[in-house]
C-alpha cells in the first residue's frame, strides 16, 4: 500500500486548499479490490479471441482456394483403363515416376471432343487443340529440397497408392486446391488438421509422417547413396 | 467496466496464451522455414522426363561432339559425347556453359530495327522486306560490289550460302575472319601445292615443339588439343614450349623456352640451320621428295647461325643447337605455331619457317606430323547463272585487296578493311552482312573499326547474341541459338582427319528467331531473278539434307560422319607443286620479302615497355563472350572486381614503381586504361601480358564492363609477305596511377 501512504502524505500536504472527502477515499480502495473480476474476465476475452483466431480464423487466412483448370473424373477414367493407377500415372523406362499425366497421354483418346461434357470439350479446346499443358495444380507436390522416389516405395516396398494419397482413384471430381499463402505448397502437405493431427499416414505429408513409418518399418534408415543416417535419407 | 491499462494487459496476455495453445505460431514458424527454403525465385529444373540428344557445339572452330542432358522440355546440361573422334567426352569450359547462352539475357529474342538510335521490334517480313529493299537499290544503282559478308567461317552450308548469295548477287567480298588458318593454308599451298586444312596428329607425335601455340588454353579444337596432349605424355612423349611468358601450356610443358616476343620464326630458322649443317634431316625426304634445299640451306646457313639467332631471340647459342639436335633426333617431332589460341592471321615467314623445321624432319603426312587434310568437298550445288550485273561486280577488285597484286596470295584480309573504308571519302561498302563473328569486338584497333563501322550505311547483324557489332547494327535478324537449329560443322581445327559434325535443334526456338540459311534463302527469293534461281531450295533443313546426300543418314544417327580409315596422301602424291615435291622455295616463296622479325609498333623512346596478349580457356575470345560460368572461373589474379590485372616481371615493377595489386595507366600508341598491376616471375623483364576475351561493352552485366579489351589497345600490323595481320603485341607504358 505504499502508493496510498503517498497519496495521503500528498493530500494531508494540500488538504488546507483541497479538502479530500473520506467517501473518495473509500471508493478508490473498493474499485481496487474488485478489480479481479474484470481483469479475468479481459484475460479470458483475450484467450477465447485468440484461440479462435488460431483455430479458426487463421487457417481461413493462410490458405488460398483455387479450382483445377479442367475437371477430371478419376473414377469414370479408372473404368476405361487396364492397369489402374498406373495406366495414367506410370514409370518411365529408366524408373523415374511421370507424376501427373501430359497432353501426350491425354492426346490418345481426346484429340477430338469425344462426349457431352462442357469441361472436355474445354479441355480439347484450350489445351490439346493449342499444345498447351495444363496447369495442373498437383496436391502431393513436395519442395524441392525434398528427395523422394516413387519406385523406391512402389515397386520395392510394394506399397500402395492409397497409402500415401488417399483415395484420390474413386473420385468423381477434383477437391478445391488450397494453396499456402506463404510457402506457395498445398494444403495436403501439412494435413487438413491445422494441428498437424494425423489418423493415417495419408492425411498429412509432413516429415514426421515418412519419419514414423520408416522407424516402424525399420526401412532404409540411411542414405541409399551416402550411407548417412537422419536427414539424408530424404535431403540429399 | 472501464478498459484500463490493466486490464489491457490482461487481454493482452490473455490473448497471448490463447495464441500459444493455438497451432498459429508453430504452424507459421513451418511455412515461413520452408519459404526461406524454396524461395519462389529460386530457378529449379522442371520435373519431367529426362532425355540425352547429341549434337555439335559450334561456340568454337573445335567441332566437338556434344550431349545434351534434358529435363522435359529444359536443357539443363551439356556434356562431351562420349566416343566422339574430337573430343570423346570432353569439353571445354565455353561448351559447358552452352546453357546459359541458350536462356541467358543477351539473346536476341526477335528481329530488331534501329530507329533514332533505340531498337524497334520488327516483324521477319518487314524486316527482310527492307533488306531485299536496300539489296535492289543498290543493284539497280550497278553497285552489287558494295554489298560485304564478314563470316565466322568460310566452310559448311551456312557460310556457303551467303558466299553464293553475294556471288550471284555480284560482289566479291565474302571476307572470313582471321586466325591462324590463314597463314597454314597459305603454308601448304606453296610448300606442297595443295588447297588444304593444316592438321596436326599430335597424339602420334613424340616431341612437339610450340612456337607460342596454347596447346591447352584454345589453340586449334580445344577438345581434340587436351585429349591429343594428355596421349601425347601417357606415351612418353615430350612437348616443349617457346612463349616469353610462363603461360599455363608452358607450366604443363617438359621445357619452357623464354624467348623475345615476336621472334619465334628466327628461332625456327635457327634450329634449321643447326639441323642442316650437322646433317641431321631426313635424307631420304630432302634426296626424294622436296626440291628448292639447297636454296633454303643457304639462306639458313648464312643468315641464322645460333650466335645471330641468339641475338635476336635472346636464348642461348647453345641452348637453340642443343634444342635442334634433341627436335631432329626423335621419332615423330612436330613443330606447330601460332600464337595463344591463334586467333590472329600471323606472319607467313614465320609459319613457312616452323613448317619447314617438319619438312626437314620429313614430318609431313606422317603419323604424328603435320597432316594436308583436304578441305570439306561435300558441297556440289547447282552451277550459278548470272546475270550482266553480277558478272561486272564480279570483275571489282575485292574491297580488302585479298588476291589484287599488292596481296596475290591473301584469301582473306578482313584487317585491312577499317583502313580501307576510313580512307575513302564514300565507304566502299554501302552494305554488310555478319553473320557468327564479332568484328567490332574482336578486330585489333577498336577505334578505327568503331569508325569504319560507322561509315557503313547499312550494317545488317545475324548474331542470336546481343554482341558488340549487334549493337552496332542498323538491323539483328537473329539466328537460331546452336542448340536450337541444324548445322552442318565440317572440319575441327587442328584435327587430323576429315570429318563433318551435326549440330542440331534439342530444343525449339525459344524465341522469334529464324536460320540465318532460312534468311538468306529467303532474301534470295524475294530479290527474284538469276539471285532466286540460285536458291531453289524450300527451306534450309531440306537444302542441308539434300547437300549432305549419302552421308546425312550417318549424321543423323551418329552425330558425325567421321572417315577413320583416312591417311594423307603419301610423299609420291601429296605435293601439288610444279616440282610434284615438297618445295622449300620456289618462285612465289622467292618474291616474298625475306624473313625478318616484325617489330612491334611504337616509339622506344615514349613506350619502352612491351604489350603482349594471352589466352585463358576461362575466357571466350570468339563473337559469343564469356558466359556466367566462365566469368566466375576467372582467378583473381586475372580479374578482381572489373579491373583486369596485368603481368609484369618484378625487375620492371621495381624500375617503374609499379606495386602488386595497385593500379596503373597502361598507355600504347592505340589506347589506354587503367589496370591493375600483378608483379608475376612468369614473365619476362620488359614485358606486359594483359589477357584477351575482357573489356566487352555489350552482352550482360555478368561480362560488360570487366577489365580492358586487348583489341582497343593495339592496331594491326600488316605482314608485309601476306598482308595478315601479324601484330603479336605493342610497345607499352606503364605508369604508377
Amino acid at each position: 500500500m505504499g502508493a496510498h501512504e503517498k497519496d495521503n502524505e500528498v493530500s494531508a500536504a494540500t488538504a488546507d486548499h483541497q479538502p479530500i472527502t473520506p467517501s473518495t477515499e473509500t471508493d478508490t480502495s473498493e474499485q481496487d479490490d474488485s478489480a479481479a473480476g474484470p481483469i479475468i474476465l479481459f484475460f479470458i476475452f483475450g484467450l477465447v479471441a485468440s484461440l479462435i483466431v488460431g483455430w479458426v480464423v487463421f487457417p481461413k487466412l493462410l490458405y488460398s482456394r483455387k479450382q483445377q483448370p479442367v475437371a477430371f473424373n478419376h473414377v469414370l477414367h479408372n473404368e476405361l483403363v487396364d492397369e489402374g493407377c498406373e495406366s495414367c500415372h506410370f514409370f518411365r523406362e529408366d524408373g523415374s515416376y511421370s507424376g501427373v499425366p501430359k497432353l501426350a497421354q491425354c492426346i490418345d483418346c481426346h484429340e477430338e471432343v469425344n462426349g457431352e461434357d462442357p469441361e472436355e470439350a474445354k479441355f480439347v479446346n484450350e489445351y490439346v487443340a493449342k499444345e498447351r499443358e495444363v496447369p495442373w495444380l498437383i496436391y502431393a507436390r513436395q519442395p524441392d529440397c525434398v528427395f523422394f522416389s516413387h519406385a523406391a516405395h512402389v515397386k520395392l516396398a510394394q506399397m500402395d497408392c492409397e497409402t500415401c494419397h488417399g483415395d484420390i482413384g474413386e473420385s468423381e471430381s477434383l477437391r478445391v486446391y488450397e494453396e499456402n499463402r506463404i510457402s506457395g505448397y498445398s494444403r495436403d502437405i501439412w494435413g487438413r488438421s491445422i494441428a498437424g493431427f494425423t489418423r493415417n499416414p495419408r492425411d498429412r505429408m509432413k516429415m514426421d509422417v515418412c519419419a514414423e513409418c520408416h522407424r516402424t518399418n525399420n526401412a532404409n534408415q540411411h542414405s541409399v547413396q551416402t550411407h548417412r543416417g537422419g536427414c539424408f535419407v530424404c535431403h540429399k | 467496466m472501464k478498459v484500463d491499462r490493466r486490464s489491457f494487459l490482461a487481454f493482452i496476455l490473455g490473448g497471448a496464451a490463447g495464441t500459444a495453445l493455438s497451432p498459429l505460431p508453430w504452424k507459421i514458424t513451418d511455412d515461413i522455414s520452408i519459404w526461406t527454403q524454396n524461395w519462389p525465385w529460386t530457378p529449379v529444373p522442371e520435373k519431367g522426363e529426362v532425355s540425352f540428344l547429341n549434337s555439335t557445339c559450334t561456340l568454337c572452330p573445335g567441332g566437338c561432339g556434344i550431349t545434351v542432358r534434358k529435363v522435359g522440355e529444359r536443357v539443363v546440361k551439356l556434356e562431351g559425347m562420349k566416343g566422339h573422334p574430337i573430343n570423346d567426352g570432353g569439353l571445354c569450359t565455353l561448351g559447358l556453359s552452352g546453357a546459359q547462352i541458350l536462356y541467358g539475357p543477351t539473346r536476341v529474342k526477335s528481329p530488331l530495327k534501329k530507329v533514332n538510335g533505340t531498337w524497334r521490334k520488327i516483324s521477319w517480313d518487314a524486316a527482310i522486306a527492307e533488306v531485299v529493299e536496300k539489296l535492289s537499290d543498290l543493284r539497280s544503282k550497278a553497285l552489287p560490289h558494295t554489298v560485304a559478308c564478314i563470316s565466322g567461317s568460310d566452310r559448311g552450308t551456312v557460310p556457303e550460302l551467303f558466299n553464293r548469295f553475294l556471288t550471284v548477287y555480284g560482289s566479291p567480298n565474302f571476307i572470313r575472319t582471321a586466325s591462324i588458318q590463314d597463314s597454314y593454308e597459305l603454308t601448304l599451298f606453296l610448300t606442297q601445292g595443295v588447297r588444304a586444312m593444316a592438321g596436326f596428329d599430335l597424339a602420334n607425335a613424340d616431341f612437339v615443339l610450340s612456337f607460342g601455340s596454347g596447346l591447352i588454353e584454345g589453340w586449334g579444337s580445344p577438345g581434340y588439343m587436351f585429349r591429343a596432349k594428355s596421349t601425347l605424355r601417357e606415351n612418353g612423349g615430350r612437348m616443349d614450349q617457346i612463349e616469353p611468358r610462363l603461360s599455363k601450356t608452358a607450366a604443363k610443358s617438359d621445357k619452357w623456352i623464354s624467348i623475345s616476343p615476336g621472334t619465334e620464326g628466327a628461332l625456327a630458322l635457327g634450329l634449321a640451320n643447326v639441323i642442316i649443317k650437322e646433317k641431321l634431316y631426313n635424307q631420304e625426304f630432302i634426296d626424294r621428295y622436296s626440291s628448292g634445299f639447297e636454296a633454303h640451306k643457304k639462306v639458313v646457313i648464312d643468315g641464322f647461325p645460333p650466335e645471330i639467332v641468339s641475338r635476336i631471340t635472346g636464348v642461348d647459342a647453345a641452348a637453340v643447337a642443343a634444342l635442334a639436335r634433341e627436335f631432329a633426333r626423335a621419332k615423330r617431332p612436330l613443330a606447330i605455331c601460332g600464337r595463344g589460341q591463334g586467333d590472329t592471321g600471323g606472319s607467313l615467314q614465320e609459319f613457312l619457317a616452323v613448317h619447314t623445321l617438319n619438312a626437314l624432319v620429313g614430318n609431313i603426312n606422317q603419323p604424328g606430323g603435320i597432316v594436308a587434310v583436304p578441305e570439306p568437298d561435300y558441297i556440289s550445288w547447282p552451277e550459278i547463272e548470272m546475270d550482266k550485273i553480277a558478272s561486272s561486280g564480279l570483275q571489282q577488285e575485292r574491297v580488302d585487296g585479298a588476291g589484287s597484286k599488292a596481296y596475290p596470295h591473301a584469301r582473306y584480309l578482313l584487317s585491312r578493311l577499317p583502313e580501307v573504308i576510313n580512307s575513302s571519302e564514300d565507304s566502299p561498302i554501302q552494305a554488310l552482312f555478319v553473320a557468327a563473328a564479332n568484328p567490332m569486338y574482336a578486330m585489333p584497333g577498336s577505334q578505327n573499326v568503331a569508325k569504319a563501322f560507322e561509315k557503313i550505311p547499312y550494317v545488317v547483324s545475324f548474331s542470336s547474341v546481343m554482341n558488340e557489332t549487334a549493337v552496332n547494327a542498323d538491323l539483328i535478324l537473329p539466328n537460331h541459338m546452336f542448340l536450337e537449329r541444324h548445322e552442318d560443322v565440317p572440319a575441327a581445327r587442328g584435327f587430323p582427319k576429315p570429318i563433318i559434325g551435326l549440330a542440331r535443334p534439342v530444343i525449339g526456338p525459344l524465341f522469334d528467331t529464324r536460320h540465318s540459311g532460312d534468311v538468306i534463302i529467303q532474301i534470295a527469293q524475294e530479290l527474284g531473278g538469276p539471285v532466286a534461281d540460285a536458291f531453289p531450295w524450300e527451306s534450309y533443313d531440306a537444302c542441308l539434307e539434300e547437300t549432305l546426300a549419302d552421308k546425312w543418314d550417318t549424321l543423323v544417327e551418329e552425330g558425325y560422319w567421321y572417315n577413320a580409315a583416312f591417311s594423307a596422301a603419301d610423299w609420291n602424291s601429296a605435293f601439288e607443286t610444279e616440282s610434284a615435291k615438297f618445295e622449300f622455295t620456289n618462285r612465289d616463296i622467292e618474291s616474298l620479302p625475306r624473313y625478318n622479325p616484325l617489330k612491334a609498333r611504337g616509339d622506344e623512346a615514349h613506350y619502352p615497355l612491351v604489350l603482349i596478349p594471352y589466352d585463358s580457356m576461362r575466357l571466350a575470345t570468339g563473337y559469343m563472350g564469356s558466359p556466367p560460368f566462365l566469368i566466375k572461373s576467372v582467378e583473381d589474379y586475372i580479374l578482381t572486381a572489373n579491373d583486369v590485372l596485368v603481368e609484369v616481371n618484378p625487375a620492371t615493377a621495381n624500375e617503374y614503381g609499379l606495386k602488386d595489386g595497385k593500379y596503373a595507366f597502361l598507355r600504347t600508341p592505340k589506347g589506354d586504361a587503367r589496370v591493375k598491376v600483378r608483379v608475376f616471375d612468369g614473365i619476362m623483364p620488359g614485358l606486359i601480358a594483359i589477357p584477351r576475351g575482357l573489356g566487352h561493352t555489350a552482352f550482360d552485366q555478368f561480362l560488360a564492363g570487366k577489365g580492358v579489351n586487348y583489341n582497343a589497345l593495339i592496331g594491326p600490323l600488316e605482314d608485309p609477305a601476306s598482308g595478315h595481320d601479324a601484330a603479336w603485341g605493342i610497345r607499352a607504358k606503364l605508369s604508377k596511377a
